[in-house]
């Protein structure tokens, strides 16, 4: 599903990102990525994405080398792969619905499907009636919620979320984890980077712990990895 | 690309321009100018080589002959004449056709006055060659070499109307070329700002869509729409303003410059907007598509 075999990430600045990660998640596992800030968790997230190229070593996505991918089928590899952020980076200039729908009109889904699934999928997350709401009229954690809804409208197979409840409180986090735990029982792999120590904690899942970009420690019910 | 993705992607693409709208307002303005520049020059320049043209089914030489000399050798310089370059034909006028000419043109209904001169043909050396040529440019070559052949007196020249218009005709070119050339870069850089600016605007935007597994073509195809409608719309704008211009800047000058009417001959605007109009929309078009594609390339890394 997952593989990173020996990835090493330097900025053009001299700086050891990460350095020599190995690293394998199954489909359907659910994945904490935790250490401290600057230990090189946003670097493995824009590897994963493509948004950053490797300095050496290898990443596969569903048996798909990313770095011999050609630019052209990079589309079709992401769309395999729903991302959620701390800062949800919704489109502030349409409403809640239209956000949802943008993820489907990109990747150009018929517009038929597209009208039942966003709502559905607004159901799903518990925003179906403030589907006519722009994303400054909602909390924090709606706001994530319909950023969860629109990273799982096109069905990916990977769910990747760089902090997602780094801006919200504790409620609402436990919402967010809620959410992403329900789409990893539907099939889908998550991968989730978090400071939160008490959500990793109670969720009881796999934990990897990366400190000055080398896993230190990879459990598979882990507990928070670290001392903050 | 599906149709819906096409609909959705045109929409996008005026969106840009709505949101853009000053700097879109610019690049139309701009692509306006370029435009009526070029359809005024093309239309002078067409209309000027529609005259030359006009000017050159006149171009002829007068050739006449040296006092008493024989039929035998007139013949025989007609052959000459005849088989030089660019003569396309030569007609042979006596003294005596000459004369009833001269007669009919300036005597009119008083022919009796010229009957004082019935048996002595004033115009009795003045049998002539009048020589047609293909090119004005050819007048004086040929004229030169005519009058080196022995027994032609003296040659007389039309080229002054069709050399002047050929020459203005070239200069006009020149400078109209050089001056549209100038400004349709003028119009691709300003297009080009134009459309980085709604790259910047939109940057988020295309960021999440690159996320999201959007094409390249899904990503680019809003701002290709954007370049091709401001570029349409500028070519457009001046072709209305250039169709009422014309006519009546044709018919100032027409009521205006009367004593040249046998020089100004006018092409009719259909005539003119047949080629200007689709030529037009295809630079327009053109310029505002690669104005935008070379943009992209270069600030839309997808």
């Amino acid at each position: 599903m997952l593989i990173l075999e020996n990835v090493c990430k330097t900025y053009s600045t001299g700086f050891p990102a990460l350095n020599n990660i190995s690293l394998r998640v199954e489909k359907g596992e659910f994945v904490f990525i935790v250490g401290q800030s600057g230990a090189g968790k946003s670097t493995l997230i824009k590897l994963l994405l493509k948004e950053l190229e490797p300095t050496s070593g290898h990443i596969f996505i569903n048996g798909k080398n990313l770095g011999r991918a050609k630019r052209r089928e990079l589309p079709i590899i992401r769309r395999d792969m729903g991302v959620v952020f701390q800062d949800f980076r919704l489109l502030e200039d349409r409403n809640i619905y239209d956000n949802i729908a943008f993820a489907q009109k990109v990747v150009e889904a018929p517009a038929r499907r597209i009208r039942s699934e966003v709502l559905s999928m607004l159901s799903m997350v518990g925003l179906l009636e403030k589907y006519k709401y722009f994303p400054s009229q909602l909390s924090g954690g709606e706001q994530q919620r319909a950023a969860i809804a629109r990273a799982l409208i096109n069905k990916p197979e990977i769910l990747l979320a760089d902090e997602p409840t780094g801006n919200l409180d504790n409620a609402n986090s436990w919402e967010i984890m809620k959410l992403l735990d329900e789409a990893n029982k539907r099939g889908t792999t998550v991968v989730v980077v978090t400071h939160n120590m008490d959500l990793v904690r109670a969720m009881k899942k796999r934990v990897i712990t990366i400190d000055h970009g080398e896993i230190v420690s990879d459990e598979k019910w882990g507990d928070y990895g670290y001392e903050d | 690309m599906k149709i819906s993705s096409l609909g959705y992607c045109i929409k996008q693409g005026f969106k840009n321009i709505y949101r853009n709208r000053l700097f879109s307002l610019a690049s139309v303005a701009t692509m306006s100018a370029c435009i009526f520049l070029f359809g005024i020059f093309y239309s002078v320049v067409t209309n000027v080589s529609y005259m030359v043209e006009e000017a050159e089914k006149n171009t002829c030489l007068t050739v006449f002959f040296d006092v008493g000399v024989t039929d035998a050798r007139i013949e025989s310089i007609g052959k000459t004449i005849q088989q030089m370059d660019n003569v396309i034909l030569i007609e042979f006028t006596s003294a005596e056709e000459a004369w009833e000419k001269y007669k009919v043109k300036y005597f009119g209904d008083r022919m009796d006055l010229a009957e004082g001169f019935e048996d002595d043909n004033p115009l009795a050396d003045s049998a002539s060659y009048t020589v047609y040529l293909d090119s004005a440019d050819a007048l004086s070559t040929v004229a030169s070499s005519v009058e080196n052949i022995d027994g032609v007196r003296t040659v007389r020249r039309s080229e002054i109307t069709a050399n002047s218009l050929s020459d203005v005709s070239g200069l006009v070119s020149m400078v109209s070329i050089t001056m549209i050339v100038v400004l349709f870069l003028v119009a691709l850089f300003l297009i080009g700002n134009t459309v980085s600016v709604g790259i910047s605007i939109r940057k988020e935007e295309i960021a999440i869509m690159k996320l999201l597994g959007a094409r390249n073509a899904f990503v680019r195809a809003p701002f290709i729409v954007e370049g091709i409608v401001i570029g349409f719309v500028g070519a457009m704008l001046p072709m209305i303003v250039i169709y009422y211009l014309y006519e009546n800047v044709v018919y100032y000058i027409i009521s205006r410059f009367t004593f040249l009417s046998n020089i100004l001959a006018f092409l009719p605007i259909k005539t003119i907007f047949s080629t200007l109009l689709p030529v037009a929309a295809i630079l327009g078009v053109g310029i505002g598509f690669l104005g935008s594609y070379m943009t992209l390339r270069k600030h839309l890394k997808v």
